[in-house]
This record gives structure tokens, C-alpha cells and sequence, in this order.
């Protein structure tokens, strides 16, 4: 962290020691729901659904029992599965739009570069309810097969309803303008005359990118991909509205561990923790990074 | 001296000649580097535009019409499912309660997050870790969040919240089932709070020490060196805060959904025009409101894109 105001404003060390500690406080406070889900995870579904306790003795029995498969019922390998890879796609497909965007924005900026990077964002203004219909009669009577002569490849769709590349297409467009937002402030980090002795050298333009943008840019790449994991992995709206049958992802599977009959909340508690983990640990890494990279979209 | 008047008075249409052809050829050159420089912004700008602007094209096409499950042709039918609407009582309240859950979620994760970016901005035993802590909220899903709060904090019969107070000698109460509008807030709060958290914390370690000091120096205390130092600072930071957590809050449908089941004192409009869909098949009307809502974003987004570009003002 670069500076710290709090020994600026010269408090005592009493003062400081007593706001550490309230600090302290506060965030146990703000991570306790969490803290007793993971808690919860470990229990019995009898256990969990009493009056709350510390005491119990821990179970993996939930875990387990989660990673049974039934014919029929969507199981946590194939919601993990279609989470993965429609994330993965979604993200590397934005990252290949945002990228070439963000480069004409800020290096060699196009006319009215300003106007363009609103337009972007202005598209996350608007509710992507109103899109819901016509997406859903879109999606539904798209259909096309494509044949590869030689190698015999088949790419068929009879309907997007329900697949995974429908997701792919509507988390890209999600994440697009934040991350056009975010790489456009990245690259234009990168100093002008860097790029204008390069060319003076002869480098080429795939050797500037190379040695002088993707060096410094490289940070904020990773950054704003792993925000794109983030949204991409915890929606939900689109996938219950669109994608109900055939491709659910992890949040659909949380939300189906919620049953009428019996305790559930021992097993939704351990279906929480497993969908989250990955996307808790990578924001935990990048946090830094995180802050930098939203940060710079308001200033630079 | 007739020579020469003549001999430039010949030369004059070829000179000028040149000059139209090198000015044509400067012309095209520029149009040839314009259209290098737009090269690598056209995908994007294709993909956005037509998986983001169609929809809402056809969205407006259904709106004038009486499209719905059951009716046999689709007929054009004019304004008269926009006049239902604004007679329509369910749909009003649906957009007040879009307007609480937006304004007043935004405005307290603003204040939790700069308080919590104020706490941390301090040295202290742990401080990156008490900074991991905070932020995990924002990290996990909003399904998951909204159960976590729904069955294990506001639970009259096992949620911790009213064994809390139960222990302070209070009754407990099922606040999900009676104050879903707030119970949906405060779940949004905790989830925005360390987003915010992150922005403004930013924000102050870019501050700069040496004006503090100096502020310090000069005898001012704290409240006003927050005030007329820190505040100023933080503005850009508070607005872009505003701007991407109000993006996000006005479309908010998970935490409905989950904490609330769709109770009619927490329905705000996405909630309400995805039920419509969903249940009652009523796409004309359903497309309209959807149009009412897009116009009524197009108006809030303009007021958001100027203070954008209030921030880009130093460029």
C-alpha cells in the first residue's frame, strides 16, 4: 500500500491501537455470514437447521453427497463443467475484442475516441430485461449446421435456447464494455515516447507490441480478465431466463440444492462453498490489482 | 514582363493540378491511416451493436404489438399497450421500488465502503488481511449470498441475526418474510460496501502526504482536513463508485428472486417484467414496459455519462 494517512493525521498510539482493533472488528463482522456458511458446510442438515452453534462434530458427509450424480438431476460435474467453459471462452473472446479496442483507443487514438468508449458504456446502461424477449425468440429459432469438408467436422445447432454458446455470445457482450473501460485506461499508461523511439528503431508494430505495450499493459490484462471471471461466473439472471435446461451453470446448481421437502441448509451451505471457492480465491490474489485497474478508469 | 505574365498565366492550371492531386493524395493517405487506426475497434464495435442494439429493436417492434402465447397472428395494435401501462398500478410500484432499491443501496454502499476504506487506510497488525476479508463479499455469487442471509441471518427459527437479539432480550422477527424490500438492501449493501471499499481506498493512496502534513502544520484538524482536503480528492473516485454501483443495483434480480420469492413489496421492474414473461405470456406489454424502462435508463445514463465525462475533463 503506497501511503498510509492514518500516522499523517498524528494520532496517539492509543488512538491507532484502539482503530486497529476496531477495524479488526468490523471486518470479522463483515466476513461472519461467510465464516458460518463454511461452518454450516460441515454440519448435519438436522444440525444446521436448529439454533445456532459452534458445536458439532464436522462432517465431509454434504461434500460427498454432493458429488453423487443422478440421472436426470444436474450434477455438480456438469454444472462445474459448464461454468468452466463458458466462462473460459466468454472471457478469452472478450479479451480478444477488448484488446485491439483498448489499442485503438488509447495509442493511436481514433477520431472521436471519447464518444466511441461511451458508446460502450452506455450499453451497459441498458436493462438487459428489455433484451429478454427478443433474445429468447432470437436464441430460440437460431439454427445452423456448418460442415468441414475434409476433416469432417459438424457444427449444428437446432436452437441457441438452452446451449452453452448462447451464454458464451451474452457474457461476452456483458463484459466487453467494462473491459473495453478498463484496458483503455491500462493502455493509456503506456508513455507515448516509448512507442515513438520504437518506431524510430524500426521496430515493427507486432515487435512494439510485444516489447514496449504488452510489458506494461500485462498487469491490467490479467486484472480485467479476472473481473470478467467474476461477473461471468456468479450470473444468473440470463442463465435461469435462458438457459434452463441443457446447459445450467453453478449458481442454477446452488440455487437447486433449495428444496421443499427437509433440511437442506447443511447441503446448500457445502454447494455454496465449493461453487465459490475458485472465484473467492482468484479476486483474493488480484485484489491490488483490482483497485489499480477501476481506480484508473476515473482518472486517467 | 508579358512573357512572364503569360508563361504563369499557362503554368497556373498544371500548378494547380498538382496541387489538387497532392492534396487528393494527402486526402486518401488520411483516410487510409483513419481507417488503419479503426481496424482493430471494429469487432468489438460490430459484436456490441448487434448482440446489444438488436434485441431492443425488436423489443420496440413487439411493444406495438398484440404478440403472446396464446394469440394466433401477431397485429399491429399502436400505442395501446403503452396507455395500459401507465394505468397499470403494479407496474408504478414496481418502478418506486426500483428507485428505493437503487438510490438507497448505492448511497449506503458509499458510505459502509468509504468508512471501511477510511478504517483500513491506517497501519495496522493485519491490515491485508482484514482487507481480504472485507472484499470477499463482493466475490461470491449473489445466489449464494442471498441464501446465506436468507436462511442463516434473518431466519426467525435458526438464522443468527435473531438469536442475536433474542439474546439482548428482544423478540426476533422473520425479516425476510416481513421487510423483504430492506432485507434485499442490506444483503446489497454488505455485497457493495467492499466494492466501493476498493474504489475509494484507491482513491486515498493517491492522496498526497505532503498536503496533509502541511494541513497538520498549519493546525487544521481532522473533520476539516477530510473535509476541504480529502473529500475534494476523493470526488472522482465517489462519482466513477456512484456510476458502476448504480449500473449494476438498478438491474438487480438475483437477490430478489432468492431472499424474497418475488413478494410484491420488493418486485422491482426487472424482476416484474421477467415474471411477465415468464408467466404471463404477454409479450406486447411486457415489450413496452421493457421500452419505458430502456427510455427511462437512456435519461438516468445520460446524466451518469456527463458526470463520466466530468472525470475525463483533465485529459
Amino acid at each position: 500500500m503506497a501511503s498510509q494517512t492514518g500516522p499523517v493525521l498524528g494520532e496517539n498510539k492509543v488512538v491507532s491501537l484502539l482503530l486497529g482493533i476496531a477495524t479488526w472488528i468490523v471486518g470479522l463482522l463483515f466476513f461472519f455470514p461467510i465464516f458460518w456458511l463454511v461452518l454450516n458446510g460441515f454440519k448435519d442438515n438436522l444440525e444446521a437447521s436448529t439454533r445456532p452453534t459452534l458445536f458439532f462434530s464436522p462432517t465431509l458427509e454434504r461434500f460427498r453427497e454432493l458429488g453423487e450424480e443422478q440421472a436426470g438431476v444436474l450434477s455438480f460435474r456438469e454444472a462445474a463443467t459448464n461454468s468452466f467453459w463458458i466462462v473460459l471462452i466468454s472471457t478469452i473472446l472478450v479479451m480478444l475484442l477488448a484488446i485491439p479496442a483498448a489499442y485503438s483507443l488509447a495509442i493511436r487514438p481514433v477520431k472521436k475516441w471519447r464518444d466511441v468508449l461511451f458508446f460502450f458504456i452506455s450499453t451497459k446502461f441498458l436493462p438487459i430485461v428489455g433484451a429478454l424477449m427478443p433474445l429468447y425468440f432470437i436464441a430460440q429459432q437460431a439454427s445452423w449446421r456448418i460442415e468441414v469438408p475434409i476433416v469432417g467436422w459438424v457444427w449444428e445447432y437446432d436452437t441457441l435456447l438452452n446451449t452453452r454458446l448462447l451464454l458464451v455470445i451474452l457474457y461476452t457482450a456483458m463484459n466487453l464494455p467494462l473491459a473495453v473501460w478498463m484496458l483503455r485506461s491500462f493502455f493509456a499508461e503506456v508513455p507515448k515516447e516509448l512507442i515513438e523511439a520504437s518506431q524510430m528503431d524500426g521496430t515493427s508494430l507486432l515487435g512494439q507490441i510485444k516489447s514496449v505495450i504488452l510489458p506494461i499493459v500485462s498487469p491490467g490484462v490479467a486484472a480485467t480478465a479476472l473481473l470478467c471471471v467474476i461477473f461471468g461466473w456468479n450470473e444468473f439472471f440470463l442463465a435461469v431466463q435462458l438457459n434452463n435446461a441443457g446447459a445450467s451453470t453453478l449458481p442454477q446448481w446452488v440455487a437447486s440444492q433449495e428444496t421443499s421437502r427437509g433440511n437442506f441448509i447443511a447441503t446448500l451451505s457445502a454447494a455454496s462453498v465449493l461453487a465459490t471457492i475458485p472465484v473467492v480465491v482468484a479476486g483474493w490474489v488480484a485484489q491490488k490489482r483490482m483497485i489499480r485497474g477501476l481506480a484508473m478508469g476515473a482518472i486517467k | 514582363m508579358t512573357d512572364i505574365a503569360q508563361e504563369s498565366a499557362e503554368a497556373k492550371p498544371e500548378r494547380g493540378q498538382a496541387a489538387l492531386d497532392r492534396a487528393a493524395a494527402v486526402k486518401s493517405l488520411q483516410r487510409r491511416e483513419g481507417w488503419k487506426r479503426r481496424i482493430p475497434l471494429l469487432p468489438a464495435l460490430l459484436f456490441t451493436i448487434i448482440v446489444t442494439q438488436v434485441p431492443f429493436v425488436f423489443a420496440l417492434y413487439y411493444s406495438f404489438t398484440d404478440f403472446n402465447l396464446f394469440g394466433e397472428a401477431r397485429k399491429l395494435v399502436g400505442f395501446e399497450n403503452y396507455g395500459d401501462l401507465f394505468g397499470d398500478m403494479f407496474f408504478r410500484d414496481a418502478a418506486w421500488i426500483s428507485i428505493q432499491i437503487t438510490v438507497l443501496s448505492v448511497l449506503l454502499s458509499l458510505v459502509v465502503g468509504t468508512g471501511l476504506a477510511m478504517l483500513l487506510d491506517r497501519k495496522f497488525i493485519g491490515q491485508g488481511l482484514v482487507r481480504t476479508l472485507i472484499i470477499t463479499p463482493f466475490l461470491i455469487m449473489p445466489v449464494v449470498a442471498s441464501f446465506v442471509w436468507k436462511n442463516q441471518m434473518f431466519s426467525a427459527t435458526f438464522g443468527v441475526l435473531n438469536w442475536v437479539i433474542e439474546l439482548f432480550g428482544f423478540e426476533g422477527t422473520p425479516f425476510a418474510t416481513r421487510y423483504p424490500l430492506y432485507s434485499v438492501i442490506i444483503v446489497l449493501v454488505w455485497q457493495w460496501s467492499p466494492f466501493m471499499m476498493l474504489i475509494v481506498l484507491a482513491g486515498l493512496q493517491g492522496q498526497d502526504t505532503s498536503v496533509l502534513e502541511a494541513a497538520k502544520v498549519d493546525g487544521a484538524n481532522n473533520w476539516g482536513i477530510f473535509r476541504q482536503i480529502t473529500f475534494p480528492q476523493l470526488r472522482p473516485f465517489l462519482e466513477l463508485g456512484t456510476l458502476l454501483g448504480a449500473i449494476y443495483l438498478v438491474q438487480v434480480y438475483d437477490h430478489i428472486e432468492v431472499i424474497t420469492g418475488g413478494s410484491p413489496l420488493a418486485k422491482n421492474l426487472p424482476f416484474f417484467i421477467a415474471q411477465r414473461t415468464q408467466i404471463g405470456f404477454d409479450f406486447g406489454r411486457g415489450s413496452a414496459e421493457a421500452i419505458i424502462v430502456v427510455i427511462a435508463s437512456i435519461i438516468l445514463a445520460n446524466i451518469g455519462l456527463r458526470v463520466l465525462s466530468n472525470l475525463f475533463e483533465g485529459d
